[in-house]
């Protein structure tokens, strides 16, 4: 056997395994000394799993999205993580960088990176998710696999310094209602955040899974905003302007908001709902044959835990308990998983999840009939995969 | 109030706001100058505030607009590929095939100029003076009928340009699909 590839591959060679179908492979001693030492790790040259994006004439204001069919656990690898960039990756040098606060504030301060790094910081494990992940389901262009479904989501152990800490330096003025977090990008996008939330979880992180930042996820420094829409999660941060009322830039106004069927669109729909999608086995991948498959995916809630998942092997038909792994942490994604055995007939696979709030994850056609299809940011609804016949999985019913 | 009790009150008050003052200080980070703070604050608010002194008029506009927008947006903002229309959509955001553009779709004439200021033109976002802004943006909101031809923005003006979707936004009233237990 050439590859092992742990994705799809490793889960057909043991589903081929499992049946007996398959030749056993041929394993062999190595002759000679294996590679020395690296200073900066790299994964095997046999694993192939890549972001995916689609060529474009203005690349710089685009994205990329994560292989989440190809992840275990629920840490995406800083090298997979999902981008979304409006003008470009900035290459920033940290001894130059500084973050300032200013507005309504007793005291205006400018922070340098060390700064940052000397003040008491805090780890904490997040999905980050684009608003427009998923967004084609809804309006009818079902995606064909994980990846081009809902892999504008990427989780991560993020390390900052609590936006309230770097408030309690400054010391918020009573008119204080709002902050406008800027990027120091080309185009210094901007968002408008309430106060309320600034105060509550929102890290100005410069750790991304044990290590600094990658400039595409905003080195040295960027906002991380626990469950909310990807776009206000300001990457390589600059300023932040402590204000009285939202400032309306275009990333609030022109996009980003949701054009609801009365021509009426809404507007500051920060909170990303509950949402999971199976992973494995998913479109694109194909079953070798009748057996035992174990179904995985994922589920997040920007509302807190994820409660429970459930999955459907009979078309929506009839749903059961899927077992969460542990850890299942806030407004982080939660992997679950189901034992399957597939009897070779056509269905469909679906998964939904509940938060604790109580929120359980809606069908598109809920989603539709409240929203219509002029918008497709933050859309939720259920994902389903289609078994056909042949043990191909596809996103559309055979 | 007697005197005791008023003596008693003031102590509360001078506690709370000792407890305030006495939230964590490290004395990391530098006060920002009146001079840094001007130099790096380009917010702009719906009601103008953060808008610098300048002025723009249509006819300018359309010449920096056919020089620095006009290749990539069409010559009267008609868009092209990726790039965005600027014009036109009006009437059409309750219809199956909703056109927003800077016209049609945003509330704000501050937010059209601060994002032309921020980011455009693309390859080189950020160059523009505040006078190439105003004139550019008067050019746009001329193009969408919201302006007249002889119309300058100012600092002044421009907040009070009114967009035709001004009254097109409401909050988020998620959740929005009837919350339901899950059926056993």
């Amino acid at each position: 056997m050439k590859r092992r590839g742990l994705t799809r591959r490793a889960f057909l060679t043991t589903a081929s395994a499992t049946l007996g179908a398959a030749a056993i492979p041929q394993v062999g001693f190595p002759q000679e000394l294996g590679a020395p030492r690296r200073a900066y790790g790299e994964r095997s040259p046999f694993e192939k799993s890549v972001r995916f994006f689609p060529e474009s004439i203005t690349p710089a204001s685009s994205y990329s999205r994560t292989p989440l069919q190809d992840l275990f656990g629920i840490i995406t690898p800083s090298a997979l993580h999902y981008e979304v960039h409006h003008s470009g990756v900035p290459e920033i040098d940290p001894r130059l960088h500084e973050v300032m606060i200013h507005g309504l504030v007793d005291r205006p301060l400018i922070f340098t990176m060390d700064d940052l790094h000397r003040l008491p910081s805090v780890s904490r494990i997040h999905f980050l998710e684009c608003a427009g992940n998923s967004g084609g389901e809804q309006i009818g262009r079902p995606a064909m696999n994980p990846q081009r479904s809902h892999g504008l989501l990427s989780c991560s152990e993020w390390t900052g310094v609590p936006l309230r800490t770097l408030f309690e330096q400054v010391g918020l003025k009573p008119s204080a209602k709002w902050i406008v977090a800027e990027g120091a990008d080309a185009g210094r996008l901007a968002r408008s955040i309430p106060l309320e939330k600034a105060l509550d979880d929102v890290l100005v992180a410069f750790g991304q899974n044990g290590e600094a930042l990658r400039p595409e996820q905003g080195y040295p420094v960027r906002l991380v905003v626990p469950g909310w829409e990807g776009n206000v999660n300001i990457k390589w941060l600059g300023r932040v302007h402590v204000v009285d009322q939202p400032y309306m830039t275009a990333y609030e106004t022109g996009h980003y908001t949701d054009l609801m069927p009365d021509g009426k669109a809404r507007q500051f729909t920060f909170v990303m709902e509950a949402k999971s999608v199976i992973t494995r086995p998913a479109g694109g991948q194909e079953l070798p044959g009748p057996g035992f498959y174990e179904i995985t995916g994922l589920a997040w809630s920007g509302r807190g835990r994820i409660t429970k998942a459930e999955v459907s092997t009979d078309g929506g038909k009839s749903w059961q308990d899927a077992q969460l792994n542990e850890p299942i942490l806030p407004k982080a994604v939660t992997r679950f998983r189901f034992p399957w055995w597939w009897d070779g007939k056509e269905t469909s696979l679906q998964s939904r999840c509940t938060d604790e709030s109580g929120y359980l994850q809606p069908t598109r056609e809920e989603l539709v009939a409240v929203r219509g299809l002029n918008a497709n940011d933050h859309y939720n609804g259920i994902k389903a995969w289609y078994i056909h016949k042949d043990g191909k999985v596809t996103h559309e019913q055979g | 109030m007697n005197k005791a009790r008023l003596f008693i009150l003031c102590a509360a008050i001078s506690v709370v706001t000792v407890a305030v003052a006495q939230s964590p200080s490290y004395k990391l980070g530098r006060p920002a100058s009146a001079e840094e703070i001007r130099q790096r604050d380009i917010s702009v608010a719906p009601d103008g505030s953060g808008l610098p002194v300048g002025r723009g008029t249509v006819t300018q506009g359309r010449h920096e607009y056919q020089m620095l927008c006009a290749n990539c947006h069409g010559d009267r903002g008609q868009g092209m590929l990726q790039y965005p229309a600027l014009v036109g959509g009006q009437g059409t955001l309750e219809s199956k095939n909703p056109v927003k553009t800077v016209g049609s779709y945003w509330p704000y004439a501050t937010t059209v100029w601060d994002f032309i200021h921020r980011t455009m033109p693309y390859a080189r976002p950020g160059s523009l003076t505040p006078d190439e802004t105003y004139a550019v943006t008067a050019f746009i909101l001329y193009l969408n009928g919201i302006v007249d031809e002889k119309t300058e923005l100012n600092e002044a003006t421009l907040p009070r340009v009114k967009m035709p979707n001004r009254d097109g936004f409401v909050g988020d009233p998620r959740p929005d699909v009837p919350t339901r237990k899950v059926d056993r």
